[in-house]
């Protein structure tokens, strides 16, 4: 089963909580492990552009995120595991899940 | 003819409200789905109702139910092609899954009912529903029963349920026993939903009725079933004992009119002596051998009070120490509201009124009667009759039952007739 691991920061400057190390070292063990299905983290907030298509096809283009929220996603891993407490396991593994920040646990759908 | 089969549909009965949960908790772990496992045990009933009659019981009628509705199941995975597709992943999964399950008794059902008490309970899952759940697939209550128990339309808690199990399907909640690692983390979301119940049965957070004992009796029966099951837990002793010295008070809690009684003006000779000395029973398991837990303790307390000839002679200053131990366990407003009315009783209103008004600004107090109850109380003990009216006023407005409301009432006249 594969399930997304969203992953959260508290805000664009909240103070980071963990070190490369920290990610190098959970990303060596997740990949050692075989569950990496992919993963990537994202480039700072401040380079994001949000597009929405209206009904007759005009385009707008703006300056952001889609959601003004406080927290901030900052990176996913898809992992392949037999099942949710597995996935929670890497979730709680994952830097990303303290301090201020959050993973959120998301099975993929299966058409 | 007539008789018999009446008597084999009795036997049919009872064999499903004992067994269903032992029946449920081996096809949920066999297929990892709650809604499929629901539907073939309920088919396999109807099988048995119709079969029985005619073939005779089984020797083992569990056994009998297991492989029909586990032969149903794989004939409706057959013809559904997503279940399909998941019948051959789990078929994969169940050669690598652990087959350790405990040996069956001589009815032919295996006992993977701890598995599905941690599903039901799963942190994964909303908390509001995880006794629900646990009532609906455990206790072998059905949808309209389980509604009724929370007081609910039958569709707002069938909608809930199918949320939740559409949860365990879709996520992936597994079936299974958290290891020795996990399991001191997990086992108190298990009890969580087990004393939830408990609890709605003894304060319907509304209407009329004051208790509904049948929920009580209920969790005290999965307690039952989980300390078989989990004979080294301490803490699962120390829930049951609990319930059974909170449960053996029962008669005496309600007056004749329907009205609540309060501990100190309950008739002490109403209470169950049987179910006290079970419950003490508990207390010594649940407190021998190591650090206690939150239920220990509160057993412990709970059986301080079933002691006690009356509230003169209770053992405040080990009631008070013993909320000392809970609070350090578990720091919360209400566990030192509690521990509040103890000192009160240990050293006088005084100090107790005094420890209640360091707890004005929480947050978690606020909207919670039994709050401005005990201050009023105290208050009125200390001859302050208007602020005690004030609190009860205020307790009156916040009060869910109507037994409730009626105890407060009832104070409020007194003091508002008293002199001062």
């Amino acid at each position: 089963m594969k399930y997304m691991l969203l992953i959260y920061s508290g805000s664009a400057d909240a103070p980071d909580e963990c070190t490369v190390e920290d990610w190098m070292a959970y990303d060596k063990e997740a990949r050692e492990a075989g569950v990496v299905v992919s993963s990537h983290s994202l480039a700072d907030l401040i380079t994001a552009t949000t597009v929405r298509v209206g009904s007759s096809g005009e385009r707008t283009v703006t300056d952001g995120p889609f959601a003004e929220s406080r927290e901030v996603l900052g990176g996913y891993y898809v992992i392949d595991v037999p099942d949710l407490d597995v996935a929670v396991d890497w979730a709680a593994r994952c830097p990303g899940s303290r301090g201020s920040g959050a993973v959120e646990v998301r099975p993929i759908a299966e058409f | 003819m007539g008789e018999w089969a009446a008597g084999a549909r009795a036997s049919v009965e009872a064999v499903f409200r004992e067994e269903r949960g032992r029946l449920l908790a081996a096809l949920a772990h066999r297929f990892g789905d709650l809604d499929l496992a629901e539907d073939v045990a309920s088919e396999a009933i109807e099988a048995a109702l119709v079969h029985w009659p005619v073939d005779g019981v089984p020797a083992r009628p569990g056994a009998w139910l297991l492989t029909t509705a586990r032969r149903r199941a794989v004939d409706r995975l057959r013809r559904d092609q997503a279940y399909a597709a998941r019948l051959a992943l789990i078929a994969a999964e169940a050669e690598r899954a652990d087959t350790t399950a405990p040996v069956s008794d001589d009815d032919g059902l295996p006992d993977e009912r701890l598995r599905l008490f941690f599903t039901c309970a799963h942190p994964a899952l909303p908390a509001a529903d995880r006794g629900a759940l646990t009532l609906r697939s455990l206790a072998g209550l059905t949808t309209p029963e389980v509604a009724r128990a929370y007081l609910v339309p039958t569709a707002t808690m069938a909608q809930r349920l199918v949320r939740a199990k559409k949860k365990i399907s879709e996520a992936r909640i597994p079936f299974r026993v958290p290891g020795p690692k996990e399991l001191p983390g997990r086992l108190p979301g298990v009890l969580q939903a087990v004393y939830s119940i408990f609890t709605e049965g003894y304060a319907a957070s509304s209407g009329p009725r004051l208790q509904r004992l049948d929920l009580a009796e209920e969790a005290i029966r999965l307690a039952g079933i989980l300390r078989r099951l989990l004979p080294a837990q301490r803490e699962v002793a120390g829930l049951l004992g609990l319930m059974l010295l909170v449960h053996a008070r029962r008669d005496a809690r309600i007056g004749p009119e329907g009205e609540l009684v309060l501990l100190d003006a309950q008739d002490r000779s109403r209470w169950d002596r049987d179910m006290i000395d079970e419950g003490r029973a508990l207390v010594l398991v649940a407190l021998t051998g190591g650090a206690p837990g939150p239920y220990g303790v509160q057993a412990a307390i709970a059986a301080l009070h079933d002691e006690a000839a009356d509230e003169a002679s209770t053992d405040w200053p080990q009631v008070v120490a013993l909320y000392d131990v809970l609070l350090a366990l578990t720091p919360s407003p209400v566990v030192a509201l509690n521990r509040a009315v103890a000192v009160a009783m240990r050293d006088g209103p005084e100090a107790g009124l005094a420890l209640l008004d360091e707890l004005a600004g929480e947050a978690q107090l606020r909207g919670y009667h039994p709050y401005p109850a005990a201050r009023a109380g105290l208050l009125h003990r200390l001859g302050r009759h208007a602020e005690a009216a004030a609190a009860y006023r205020e307790a009156l407005d916040l009060a869910g039952t109507e037994p409730e409301r009626e105890h407060l009432r009832g104070r409020l006249a007194v003091v508002e007739t008293a002199d001062g």
